[in-house]
């Protein structure tokens, strides 16, 4: 069993937070527990609960935050951008599962909406996890196209609809970091598993077919640690809100990493 | 002041944001062995061109007969003679080979049935100067942005581009006129930096926040016109906002023209295709603002559909499942979302929605800013370059048309790394910064961070909000706009009595959005007080007062500079109506229709 040790602003335990109480005449109420923690502080995380009037709030889980941030507490901290599930800004754990607050309905939790940043990422504040790790993977990678063949001049290099579909999917991702945040094996061995969502990217490449460095990528894949630590635990999959399969993308470069040593 | 302290950096180039002009800029720099820095407030790929979903518009004539002379042509119709036409002349040849190098950089393009990229009608893009219906607007499926951002990103990370990522620039630091370099906040650990440059390229987007339903993102504030305000330089053009047809009704989210590219069909109350009387030729591929002041007509006179009749259905259950599976797949994935809507069954709600902004930060054709100084009405501001929806080159004029503002990001981006490559010499050394740079961003950000005032910032930005979106709508009047300028003004003064209640400086977004609504409303002043301004209707600016279009008295474009107060003052630039070259006829104007 791998042994490993959260970051103090993960060690969580149940501190009691701040209560903001509905307004009266509320006629929907919903509570949001929300994490916070604040750097510059001296105080350990906590949790603080927000009651929100559904009657007066937006359908998605980021409504209520920026209602929240708009009109009860200015200080929550959360990240935000396109609010239509495209950017990828608004990725955390909500009711226990990592999506995005802008396309998560608050009607699909039955209780109390618990909010909570990416697991097992260091907490810059709040809501906000620091990726620079994450995007450091994917960088690892070489997520652009390289090909020994000069592209033609005056025209695109040619790629049959069939071969465009390949890529369609995998290139759909959106960097997000809900699949790898899911990870076990990434909570465990992040610092060297490249976690789902790189992988799905090195995936990208591998099968497009104007990509000719497929050897030379398979090559820094082949490690103990940078590909086979997935053990097809499939949370990826799971949390995926552009309903893209990494676990797929990841079994698909291993059967590759077969077929080259048959 | 001291207790900040500034981390000092020297570049040969920076760039502020990192969207697809910004990237392309960046990677441009990069490649040309320029020192340079990409700041930006967002994770590259989490910018706004990431939700561009159509296409990017190229006359290649993979699908049919096509001539960029053609782009050129639809370009300045539909700029309603605005648009600069060495500018367009510029962007439309470009076109081919900007798209065919982002083909070649690896994005992932839909393609024919022969391989090539596949390209769908868009609105207002014809053949042989409006006869016929061109396919030229290039598409990744619906999410076409998102393929070109990302693949942008890529290639930055190929050339080993810097990058400073969630660091939010505040203001220019500016000397006798000339732009030195900018101050900016780095939000994870909240320290202040202030980077030299020989030039700074603002990429910094639209300020479509300005307006209370919009497709924009949270954060399209708008800050390099902001800054660019403070710094005592005009804008351009703000009164040209423009409405897209199909925002999602209540969401607000787009719903791309490529639907309507595809075959989609509007219908009012009665089940009419009414896009068929407003424009019997293009019908509902008519440009946008055409086809926005025809839902809205409709609606003002009983025929919206809903309980409260005030929005429009669009349908696509006739292209079937297949098409919508293929080509749609981002849009049947949005609409079930955000409007509950199963598209291969039922229509989609939409209403006009604010999309994107014409106006910007005045330039010339090489990405140079532009003011007006006496008679000289092309005085290069040193030391200061804008790309993108931040830009006002013009090449959209008084309206863009769709699939042309991904095409502008690239061309111009790719030209201002161009021109930096040619001006910039790599290692030249560079002047001391003045003593006192940074200071005013820094009095700005301390006045705000401890700001103990009674209002929230939320609040005063939705006052801006309700303001812009009642009286600077698709339509427009003189007394509406008058009242609006006057409810603004009051705007301005809440702004002066905000209270946070974030005091710390690590990713206090507290901090932010309040600097973001300071960028947001000198824009809404100049938006509204330009509409004011222009006694004419002219592309996406439609007054009731004078429907008419007048070249005599308004063939010119507004310059307009804000005051801290939201006093706005004005002059004007010629349009250009000469072409750049003998390759293409200049087009002159007359009578717009579709």
């Amino acid at each position: 069993m791998a042994e490993f040790s959260l970051p103090p602003e993960s060690r969580f335990k149940e501190v009691p937070g701040r209560k903001h109480a509905a307004p009266e005449g509320a006629s929907r109420v919903k509570t949001f527990r929300i994490y916070r923690w604040d750097p510059d502080g001296t105080e350990k995380p906590r949790v603080d609960n927000y009651e929100i009037d559904l009657d007066r709030c937006g359908p998605m889980v980021l409504d209520a935050l920026i209602k929240i941030k708009n009109e009860v507490d200015s200080s929550l901290t959360f990240r935000r951008s396109c609010r239509e599930g495209i950017c990828g800004s608004c990725a955390m754990n909500i009711d226990g599962v990592n999506t995005l607050a802008c396309t998560k309905p608050i009607e699909d939790v039955r209780k109390d909406v618990n909010i909570f940043p990416l697991p097992h990422m260091p907490v810059i504040k709040d809501l906000v996890p620091d990726l620079t790790h994450f995007y450091a993977q994917y960088a690892s990678i070489k997520p652009w196209l390289q090909a020994r063949t000069p592209a033609p001049p005056d025209r695109e290099r040619a790629q049959s609809p069939e071969d465009q579909e390949k890529i369609d999917g995998p290139s759909a991702c959106i960097l997000c970091a809900c699949c790898s945040t899911s990870c076990p094996s990434y909570w465990w061995n992040g610092d060297r598993y490249l976690g789902p969502a790189a992988l799905l990217a090195a995936y990208r490449w591998l099968v497009d077919t104007r990509d000719e460095a497929t050897g030379e990528r398979l090559d820094e894949l082949e490690d103990p640690f940078r590909l086979y630590r997935c053990h097809t635990i499939m949370n990826c999959t799971e949390a995926c809100p552009k309903d893209l399969n990494p676990a797929k993308a990841i079994a698909e470069i291993k059967k590759m990493m077969l077929e080259r040593h048959l | 002041m001291s207790a900040y302290q500034f981390v000092d950096h020297t570049y040969d180039v920076v760039v502020v944001g990192a969207g697809g002009s910004g990237l392309r800029a960046t990677m441009g720099l990069a490649e040309a062995g320029l020192e340079t820095a990409c700041l930006s407030k967002v994770f590259p790929t989490r910018s706004h061109t990431v939700a561009a979903q159509g296409g990017i518009s190229a006359a290649l004539g993979n699908m049919g007969e096509d001539d960029w002379r053609f782009h050129f042509y639809d370009t300045i119709k539909g700029s309603d003679w605005l648009g600069d036409q060495d500018a367009i002349e510029f962007m439309c040849k470009e076109a081919p080979s900007a798209v065919l190098e982002l083909e070649h950089f690896g994005v992932p393009f839909s393609r024919t049935e022969d391989g090539r990229i596949y390209q769908r009608p868009f609105g207002g893009m014809t053949t042989h100067y409006g006869k016929g219906i061109a396919q030229r607007t290039c598409a990744a499926a619906d999410r076409t942005g998102h393929a070109m951002l990302h693949t942008l990103y890529q290639q930055s990370l190929k050339h080993n581009a810097n990058f400073f990522i969630e660091y939010f620039a505040i203001d220019l630091i500016m000397q006798d006129g000339e732009c030195r370099g900018v101050v900016a906040l780095d939000l994870a650990t909240g320290t202040l930096h202030r980077f030299r440059a020989h030039m700074v390229i603002l990429a910094t987007g639209g300020y479509g926040r300005a307006y209370f339903s919009c497709t924009s993102a949270h954060t399209c504030t708008g800050d390099g016109g902001g800054m660019v305000l403070r710094a005592g330089l005009p804008v351009q053009d703000m009164e040209f906002v423009q409405f897209h047809p199909t925002g999602i009704y209540g969401a607000g989210c787009l719903i791309t023209e490529g639907v309507r590219g595809e075959g989609g069909i509007l219908r009012n109350a009665d089940g009419e295709r009414f896009m068929e009387r407003y424009a019997p030729n293009a019908k509902d591929l008519a440009s946008r603002d055409v086809v926005s002041r025809s839902m809205t007509v409709e609606i003002r006179e009983g025929r919206g559909v809903g309980a409260e009749q005030d929005h429009i259905f669009l349908h696509l259950e006739h292209l079937g499942a297949d098409v919508i599976h293929k080509r749609l797949p981002g849009i049947a994935e949005t609409a079930r979302i955000f409007a509950g809507v199963d598209v291969t069954r039922q229509p989609i709600p939409v209403l006009p929605t604010v999309h994107y902004n014409m106006g910007g930060i005045p330039c010339n054709v090489h990405g140079e800013v532009v003011t007006r100084r006496g008679d000289d009405a092309n005085a290069v501001v040193p030391g200061l370059m804008a790309v993108g929806e931040a830009a006002c080159v013009s090449v959209h004029g008084a309206n863009r048309l769709g699939s042309n503002s991904l095409l502008d990001l690239v061309v111009f981006g790719r030209a201002a790394a161009r021109h930096c490559a040619e001006v910039v010499k790599p290692g030249v050394g560079h002047r001391a910064l003045p003593a006192d740079a940074g200071d005013l961003s820094l009095s700005r950000l301390d006045r705000y961070r401890h700001a103990k005032g009674p209002q929230r910032t939320a609040a005063v930005r939705l006052a801006m909000q309700r303001v812009m979106q009642n009286d600077a709508a698709v339509f427009r009047t003189g007394s509406s706009l008058e009242e609006g300028c006057q409810k603004l003004a009051g705007v301005f003064q809440g702004l002066g009595e905000v209270g946070l209640e974030d005091r710390s400086l690590v990713f206090n977004t507290d901090l932010i959005e309040t600097l973001e609504l300071e960028n947001l409303l000198l824009q809404a002043a100049a938006t509204i007080h330009s509409a004011r301004n222009r006694t004419e209707s002219r592309g996406a600016h439609a007054r009731e007062d004078f429907p008419e279009r007048d070249d005599e008295q308004w063939m010119k474009h507004t310059l307009a500079w804000v005051g801290g107060d939201g006093q706005v003052c004005f002059d004007y630039r010629p349009v250009q109506l000469q072409t750049l070259t003998a390759d293409v006829e200049a087009v002159p104007p007359k009578a717009r229709t579709y």
